[in-house]
């Protein structure tokens, strides 16, 4: 069970895995009309155990395991939104959404826009590396997805967010992607306010003020850019560093204004490079932004490979703060 | 075709195949003088399956059409003025011109969902529909379509499989008309019958004459029962015949000549006048009046439609999101109590308890013991067990209780 107070918050500190399990558990309570859908969620309270006590509480009925079906488990969700339900499916690792890319992109998306039909579901699950999860297990697959108009997609880094933003998700009447970078599932630890509340959709934050150049990051990269910051400060850079939260609909505004002040981007994600979402922000700067500009937009990815296996090659594969660090500088010199 | 139903229904099939064939004939001219946008897919000679088996839902079910059943979408309510905008991509047509053919839906009023053009996703998306609709308490039962083409999908199995687990009211018209596009159906799966496809997910399964809309309705009409009443997904195969191509530009000269002669003779709207006839159902007075009952009624909505506006270039970008409560108000329609599913009712022991455990329940008993040593063997069942022809699943072993150990997380528990 999350905690012995049935799952309430009571503003103490927690990790990412039990704010998610907490706003799982309080949506639920909620409104009856949510319910739980994927494979090993009942019984055995997810791979991760963020459904842990959810079956318990709320019954068969509304925590439904599955047979190992990633496009029946979407299809399904997708219908039960149809009548009214507001359905959380989990994919056991993010990694195999994409067996349900077809039900998802052309089904789930295209519905409101094509024939008026609103699907108010989340697709949630545990994603990126770092981890030795290998090539199967490790994935940041959020481009394909934010590529795709008609979905909603979160990446949050803290406890705080993650709960927030995955009671807004429930709430929203479209479909929601929500990435859990399990990297950070009990690395870290964050407060959360006693009593129900959400952190809107779309709108990125400033974690930390700076005046020489911009880190634009997110999940688990959010915290690595963090760190690189404190170095930089140490040689006298003051990074700003933003975290995107969400990254469709994309909030351009807080990115712009950043830039606008500090006249330097640096984009750190752990997806890989071609094709990332720093090409995005790189596009809307040159529309928005060109003269703004006093350096070229920088990023700092995870290589154009597969996710290795080995620790050696998955470290060498992903960014780092060191990476960060040294990429900063040298756009500093601007 | 023995008499059964009432005069009323009898006249209500008939009607409605007319119409299906009349609209459709109407939209050959439309696409011939260049008014239909995009393709246009005919369902000649399938009338009696889309109408038989939409005619056996009640108006609170939900159903999803395939290219192929306009007659469905006739029968659920759907005006011919909108099947006719939908292809000539209207401002007025349901999805304002934003998709065509039979891909719109009406969520509130017809409870239709649309389709989309990938085949077999419509499976688990009724499935979920059909699994709502009992959790809400609605006593719903979901139906859609699937060609012998669409059945070798994968998503035809995920989504057939995971309503049998479910038990779902759902049920499953599996329209075998001998051709996908130009493949025909012996280069697609190694069975004599479709239906067999429904032993792998112990569900069961009827065959029906695909032009016998008699047959389709009251096989269709048991099947829609036994899944409201509980038993499950029922899949029905209609074996019937592609008359037309695959769309108009189609000629589909690759189908054998007497393939075609044997099927343009049972055509089934000309095989029902027949019984209707020697039945005294109808008599040429009836016919011709549904006849200027539809030419009217079509005149008019084609007339409606070819007025109508082409949508303005600027709605294009309209509505890929939905905005809130002024777009869409989402409210479950609750027919049960919400103490049911909600705590502390809804409290449950996290515990697998699973009947027939390691017999297969869905195979009658007829798989080899699993994992216990106290299951019979296959070999000591009856003669007979495991060969179901359309009987609901006898009961298997008694329960058995399988308590999970919780351990901690474990990564890369699959595959």
């Amino acid at each position: 069970m999350p905690g012995s107070n049935g799952g309430a918050s009571n503003g103490t500190s927690v990790t990412f895995l039990e704010a998610i399990k907490q706003a799982m558990f309080e949506e639920m309570e909620r409104d009856p009309a949510v319910v739980l859908i994927g494979e090993d969620v009942g019984v055995y309270g997810g791979a991760f155990k963020t459904s842990e006590g959810l079956l318990e509480r709320f019954g068969w009925e509304r925590v439904i395991d599955t047979p190992i079906s990633e496009s029946a488990i979407i299809g399904a969700a997708c219908g039960m939104s149809y009548c009214g339900l507001r359905p959380i499916c989990e994919m056991q690792f993010i990694d195999f959404i994409v067996c349900a890319f077809n039900q998802i992109t052309n089904f789930v998306a295209k519905g409101h826009y094509l024939w008026n039909a609103p699907a108010p579901m989340v697709v949630r699950g545990p994603s990126g590396g770092g981890v030795h999860g290998g090539p199967f297990h490790s994935a940041n697959p959020e481009m394909y997805f934010v590529h795709t108009p008609g979905l909603k997609v979160i990446y949050p880094s803290t406890p705080y967010d993650a709960k927030g933003l995955l009671k807004a998700a429930v709430r929203d009447n479209n479909p929601v992607l929500f990435f859990e970078h399990k990297f950070l599932y009990r690395r870290i630890k964050g407060e959360v306010p006693a009593g129900d509340y959400t952190v809107p959709i779309g709108k990125a934050v400033v974690r930390r003020e700076g005046i020489h150049l911009t880190i634009i990051s997110y999940a688990a990269m959010m915290h690595t850019s963090l760190e690189a910051a404190e170095a930089l400060a140490q040689e006298g850079i003051e990074a700003e560093v933003i975290d995107l939260r969400t990254l469709l609909p994309l909030d351009e505004e807080t990115i712009l204004n950043s830039v606008k002040k500090t006249n330097k981007c640096l984009v750190v994600h752990e997806d890989t490079k071609t094709g990332g979402i720093a090409g995005e922000i790189a596009a809307i700067l040159c529309e928005k932004a060109f003269g703004d500009l006093d350096g070229p937009l920088m990023r700092v990815t995870s290589l154009d490979t597969p996710v290795p296996y080995a620790p050696s090659l998955e470290e060498y594969f992903l960014p780092n703060a060191k990476k960060i660090f040294s990429a900063a500088k040298e756009l500093a010199r601007y | 075709m023995k008499k059964e139903l009432t005069r009323q229904q009898y006249l209500d099939l008939y009607y409605y195949m007319r119409l299906n064939r009349s609209v459709e004939d109407m939209m050959v001219k439309l696409f011939r003088q260049n008014k239909i946008v995009g393709g246009l897919y005919s369902s000649l000679g399938q009338e009696a399956i889309s109408v038989g088996t939409a005619y056996a839902l009640e108006k609170k079910d939900w159903l999803a059409p395939m290219i192929r059943n306009i007659g469905a979408l006739l029968v659920k309510g759907v005006r011919p003025r909108d099947i006719f905008m939908q292809h000539m991509a209207k401002y007025d047509s349901p999805t304002k011109g934003k998709d065509g053919t039979s891909h719109f839906g009406d969520l509130d009023d017809l409870h239709i969902v649309s389709p989309i053009s990938m085949l077999g996703d419509l499976i688990p998306v009724m499935t979920g529909v059909a699994m709502a609709g009992r959790y809400l308490g609605q006593k719903t039962v979901a139906m859609t379509w699937i060609g012998d083409g669409g059945s070798s999908t994968g998503v035809f199995h995920e989504g057939l499989n995971f309503a049998a687990t479910q038990k779902a009211p759902f049920v499953l018209i599996l329209e075998n008309n001998l051709w996908a596009y130009s493949t025909p159906v012996r280069k697609q799966v190694p069975l004599a019958n479709l239906a067999d496809r429904a032993k792998a997910y112990g569900i069961d399964s009827y065959i029906v004459d695909g032009n016998n809309v008699v047959a389709m309705y009251s096989t269709a009409k048991e099947a829609v029962e036994r899944a409201r009443a509980g038993e499950g997904p029922i899949l029905i195969e209609a074996k019937s015949f592609r008359r037309m191509g695959h769309a108009q530009h189609d000629p589909a000269e690759y189908v054998p000549k007497e393939m075609r002669a044997y099927w343009e003779a049972r055509d089934p709207i000309a095989l029902y006048e027949k019984f209707l006839t020697s039945e005294k159902l109808l008599d040429a007075r009836d016919k011709k009046e549904i006849e200027e009952k539809i030419n009217a009624l079509l005149a008019k909505e084609r007339e409606f439609a070819e007025n109508s506006p082409m949508p303005p270039p600027e709605f294009a970008e309209t509505g890929v999101y939905c905005t809130g409560d002024d777009c869409h108000k989402i409210r479950a329609k609750w027919e049960r109590p919400i103490a049911e599913v909600t705590p502390p009712r809804s409290s449950v022991e996290a515990v697998w308890t699973v009947p027939g455990f390691g017999s297969g329940e869905g195979s009658r008993g007829a798989n080899a013991p699993m994992h216990f040593g106290d299951t019979q063997a296959a070999e000591t069942l009856p003669a007979g067990a495991g060969k179901p022809a359309g009987k609901p699943p006898a009961k298997v072993t008694p329960q058995k209780t399988v308590k999970t150990a919780p351990t901690g997380a474990s990564r890369k528990a699959r595959r």
